[in-house]
């Protein structure tokens, strides 16, 4: 893992970032303010996967073995 | 009557144009890039409104705050919040002839674009990629420079007088008759502004209850001067000839709108490059749809005069036709000449009637001296009366660089739209954010180029437009290819997926686009 380049192509991420939703023409106070959102947004966004999707996958895998339990004993069989 | 030279063959060479489709991604991109800045445009308007923020920009007096507003539309929102930030890119002072480079004066803001201050410093040898500069007459020393010169010792820079008064110099005569014969038509009438040649020829050409057919892209002085006629104007898909023959039955078959009369002139207008898109009109299926339908066919040749045509004499060489096909073709000096003003030629009772009835004729100042003479000059350079290859040579240096330019941006992986033969190179930028900063980095690495956007282009595909030269040399083309390159890449420009979108229409074997034959 070469340090250098890593962050070179990190920073040209960011620069595209910038292109891409018109940061890089805002002034620095605009700056601020859209990544203070940004941030927050995201921050929240993970926030609430980590509290809710383990319940909501192993709800989904409970429904899913519920639905094969109705099946003949061979299926199941060859599931597990 | 003979509509097409040959059964099936109305073009004699291949015509090559394409406008690569918008990638679905950048589309979407580009819309959140300016969603973005409008939501930011907004919160700005708030803060000038309730004084938070000092105002910059024009506003009503305090007096005038409860009257019809007069900055509330979209261009002057557009105005205050997007152009404002990016607006370095654009009226760059330059200090030197417009050649193939060309010195720019520096300026810095230190208020984002409100306000800019000289810091003193020339930038040198800027390669000069967004000059009209087609055959390279931009110069300040040689023979046009010579003999406008001695002219200017001679008449000296003023005409102070319109055509028609006391403004009708020996010198126009002269270059009038050289234009009729550069064109190949019976006589031609030259002017002193090309916008004005459109805007002020075209009422007195056509007037209430004729028809007017134009092109779907026009430049805004052949707009202007078909909404001064009074004329109806009715718009065609841009260089669509299905569009335009359908236009074209419907006018013949009903007529003018409420009384039914046939309409006393039909007259299309079209361009023989359009200079946003690089494309170059298709003639030969113009010309024979005007025979078919019996119209007039008006070509403003502003862009192709000079740049087009193995010996230089624009579209209407370019496809090997007839120059009295083409009713009234106009154009400017100011792109291959290095001049500036316009011209009208045609058929001697179109531009004897032109001389009484043009308003630019009975009003407008006559071109200047040295103007002209600059004119004639590189005129009879390019015609090779001057007794050397100099303009042959030109024209096919500006075609090899155009063929070779082309294919290396497309082999690069940039969008470029248009003709593959045309000297207008537009690469897409599409995302606002791009097209300041392809500015500012071309200008960091000594290349001066033109950037587009709204309200010139549609909003999402905005463009840098590229003007090559016959000066330009095949080091200054690499050169400027191989920072256009490092840009697109740091960037990230080279959209091109390499599908091109085939051309709408069925293949050029026949006249008509009508299901039954005749």
């Amino acid at each position: 893992v070469d340090i250098k380049s890593m962050t070179s192509y990190l920073y040209w991420l960011y620069c595209q970032y910038e292109l891409i939703t018109c940061s890089y023409l805002m002034e620095p106070w605009e700056k601020v303010l859209f990544y203070t959102v940004n941030v927050a947004t995201l921050v929240t966004l993970a926030y609430a996967a980590y509290l809710f999707v383990p319940a909501r996958i192993s709800g989904a895998f409970c429904f899913v073995l519920h639905l094969l339990g109705n099946q003949p004993e061979n299926t199941v069989s060859i599931m597990k | 009557i003979h509509h097409i030279v040959q059964n099936g063959g109305l073009y004699k060479r291949p015509f090559n144009e394409a406008f690569e489709e918008t990638p679905m991604l950048v589309a979407v991109l580009t819309y959140v890039g300016y969603g973005v800045l409008t939501l930011f445009g907004y919160l700005r308007d708030f803060l000038r409104q309730w004084k938070i923020e000092k105002c910059q920009n024009a506003t009503e007096r305090e007096e005038q705050k409860d009257f019809v507003p007069l900055y509330q539309d979209f261009e002057n929102f557009y105005n205050r919040n997007l152009y404002m930030r990016i607006r370095d890119s654009w009226n760059r002072p330059i200090c030197s002839v417009p050649g193939a480079k060309v010195d720019v004066i520096e300026r810095v803001s230190h208020d984002y674009n409100w306000t800019f201050t000289y810091t003193g410093r020339v930038i040198k040898d800027v390669i000069n990629m967004g000059s009209y500069n087609y055959l390279g007459f931009a110069q300040n020393n040689g023979a046009c420079q010579e003999a406008a010169a001695e002219v200017l010792s001679q008449y000296g820079a003023g005409v102070c007088s319109t055509r028609q008064e006391m403004g009708n110099l020996d010198k126009h005569e002269e270059l009038e008759k050289l234009v009729a014969r550069f064109l190949g038509v019976e006589s031609a009438m030259t002017y002193g502004m090309g916008f004005a040649t459109n805007s002020m020829n075209i009422p007195a050409l056509v007037g209430k209850g004729c028809l007017i057919l134009s092109d779907e892209l026009n430049h805004a002085s052949l707009v202007l001067g078909a909404r001064l006629s009074g004329a109806t104007i009715r718009i065609f898909k841009h260089n669509n000839m299905q569009s335009l023959e359908k236009l074209l039955k419907d006018a013949i078959v009903h007529g003018q709108p409420r009384t039914r009369r046939p309409w006393k002139k039909i007259l299309i207008l079209v361009e023989g490059i359009y200079s946003m898109e690089g494309s170059i009109v298709r003639l030969p299926e113009v010309i024979a749809l005007k025979k078919k339908y019996k119209s007039y066919l008006y070509l403003d040749e502003a862009h192709s005069i000079g740049a087009l045509g193995p010996t230089g004499r624009g579209v209407v060489e370019y496809f090997g036709l007839n120059p009295e096909d083409v009713d009234v073709m106009m154009g400017t000096f100011t792109k291959s000449f290095g001049a500036a003003g316009g011209y009208i030629g045609g058929k001697k009772e179109l531009i004897d009637y032109l001389r009484t009835h043009s308003h630019s004729a009975v009003y407008a100042t006559s071109l200047s001296p040295p103007v002209v003479q600059q004119i004639i000059t590189s005129m009879k350079c390019i015609m090779g009366e001057d007794g050397s290859t100099l303009g042959k040579a030109c024209v096919q240096q500006l075609a090899e660089n155009t063929r070779y330019f082309r294919r290396r941006l497309k082999e690069m992986g940039f969008i470029i739209y248009g003709n593959e033969d045309s000297p207008v190179v537009p690469l897409m930028l599409y995302m606002p954010a791009k097209i300041g900063a392809f500015g500012r980095e071309m200008l960091k690495r000594n290349i001066g180029v033109v950037v587009v956007g709204f309200p010139a282009t549609p909003i999402i595909e905005s463009r840098a437009r590229f003007c090559l030269s016959a000066a330009h040399t095949k080091e200054i083309l690499d050169t400027a290819l191989k920072e256009i390159s490092e840009v697109g890449d740091l960037l990230q420009l080279k959209y091109s997926r390499h599908r091109l979108v085939p051309l709408l229409d069925r293949p050029f074997d026949e006249t008509t686009y009508e299901e039954t034959e005749d």
